[in-house]
């Protein structure tokens, strides 16, 4: 079994790697569910004025279909005007590639931005698509059987788990 | 072998056809429902477009006019990116049922994955789909967009939409519907719906001529006196008077239909003061319901209309995945 690093002291490093690049037009847009909490860390730590945004990927998706009936899908919410904009979107956990393929075609239909990157509290392997991080706290390897999930306690504090299929 | 699997869900307990809410269990109108809260959001978009129905075509086949109807389809399948294709077919009365499968076979021939069913007939969306499962092509899904005096099942999704929008809770709700229930097909999917998301008390209100014989059967309470039924309702669905569907004299005229069943400012203060006004359109105004109270604070007309949007997208995705 790995020892994984506590969540919020990667948070920590994440807030210290993403404060530079910060401009007047920076937004933070946070992918449900794992990425809206870390993004609602990160604009408060970092005292980002543009308003966060969030966004659900599912209906962009390329294996929407193969899922079953989702409830909980949740509406995607982007407060500031996306176009020409600094955007960095936000996940817990950097895997295939997919949802962050999804992400971009999402925040495309809402104006073209300036610049988009990409922050994630860990990177996995296992990608399928071209896509990296900028700013990335930690990098694993895991099997495909693996699972890494961010959790976050009714105190509200961070942390990362396994899971095995 | 369980022969009385609902012809609408698959194996699965999933969504294939949309054919009338009777007998649909609650967890999937919910789920519909659930699934409808996300996309109203597109509309606030720059690009007002999801990728879900991308490369499908949908056939909206109205045997029967409505513009609405057809027109917020229309939208919703192209808010998820699907190829529409509108057919508005004027029915020939006497070779209808062969006519009807004729058309469907060619129209499946030029590989539609979808079709929107609006007919005249009761049945007709239904035939479609048993024909359909029968020819080897259930992978062709069939939406019933309101077939004869049987069901309207969208229009009842929106309404349920509606309601849990202002009202949150259905299971401490009394709703009235009100109007010529005899001829519609909403009346039906709005009591199936209602009475399958636990509102405890559905009331219909009409003169004796425009009731269904035993629609207490359904679950409902009746009233003939429009007062009396609208005493503390939470929710008022006023229906349109259908006149072209009126064969005979079952009202003596519209204007005295307006007087005792027409919704007023000084009826509708026999409700809670927070009812919520419904009408699925094209409203008569003058006849079912007073312009007062069509333009007034408590009417929710529109929002139906923008809400049924999302509704359809939420079942062409759903039909589209299962």
């Amino acid at each position: 079994m790995q020892s994984l690093p506590d969540a919020e002291v990667l948070l920590t490093q994440l807030i210290d790697q993403l404060r530079p690049s910060l401009g007047p037009t920076t937004g933070l847009i946070g992918i449900h569910t794992g990425g809206v909490w870390l993004a609602e860390r990160l604009h408060a730590a970092l005292g980002i004025a543009v308003p966060l945004g969030s966004i659900d990927v599912s209906f962009y998706r390329d294996d929407y279909g193969s899922r079953s009936l989702q409830a909980g899908i949740k509406k995607s919410a982007i407060p500031f005007a996306v176009e020409g904009a600094h955007v960095v979107i936000v996940d817990d956990v950097l895997y295939t590639g997919r949802t962050i393929r999804a992400a971009i075609n999402e925040l495309f239909d809402y104006g073209r931005p300036g610049r988009i990157e990409l922050a994630v509290l860990a990177d996995r392997g296992g990608r399928e698509l071209p896509i990296a991080a900028d700013y990335c706290a930690h990098s694993l390897s895991l099997a495909p059987s693996q699972t890494l999930v961010l959790e976050r306690a009714d105190d509200g504090r961070l942390g990362l788990r396994i899971t095995e299929k | 072998m369980n022969s009385a699997r609902n012809p609408q869900l698959n194996r699965d307990g999933g969504l294939q056809h949309l054919l009338t809410i009777e007998g649909l269990p609650r967890e999937v109108i919910t789920a519909i429902l659930d699934t409808a809260a996300p996309f109203t959001e597109v509309a606030e978009r720059e690009v007002k477009k999801l990728p879900l129905l991308r490369g499908k075509s949908v056939f909206n086949l109205f045997f029967e006019n409505s513009t609405r109807t057809r027109t917020t389809f229309e939208i919703a399948a192209k808010r998820l990116s699907a190829d529409v294709i509108n057919l508005n077919i004027n029915t020939s009365s006497t070779t209808k049922g062969e006519t009807l499968l004729d058309t469907v076979d060619n129209l499946a021939a030029m590989q539609a994955d979808m079709f929107v069913v609006r007919h005249a007939s009761s049945g007709a969306p239904y035939l479609i789909a048993q024909h359909l499962a029968a020819t080897g092509r259930d992978h062709i899904r069939v939406i019933n967009a309101g077939d004869g005096r049987h069901a309207h099942p969208t229009q009842g999704l929106l309404d349920m939409y509606t309601i849990r929008h202002y009202k949150k809770d259905f299971t401490n709700l009394t709703v009235a519907i009100v109007g010529d229930i005899l001829h519609s097909r909403v009346a039906r999917s709005q009591i199936h719906a209602l009475t399958t998301l636990g509102v405890p008390e559905v009331r219909v209100i009409g003169p004796k001529t425009l009731l269904p014989t035993d629609v207490e059967r359904l679950g409902v309470r009746v009233f003939n006196d429009m007062r009396s039924g609208l005493r503390g309702v939470d929710v008022v669905m006023m229906l349109r008077l259908q006149n072209e569907r009126m064969n005979g004299a079952l009202l003596p005229s519209t204007q005295e239909f307006f007087k005792y069943y027409g919704l007023t400012l000084d009826k509708l203060e026999l409700a809670k003061p927070d009812a919520i006004v419904m009408h699925p359109g094209p409203m008569n105004r003058g006849v079912e319901i007073d312009s007062a109270v069509a333009d007034g604070p408590h009417a929710v007309i529109l929002p139906q209309v923008t809400f049924g949007i999302a509704v359809r997208m939420a079942v062409m995705s759903m039909l589209a995945r299962s």
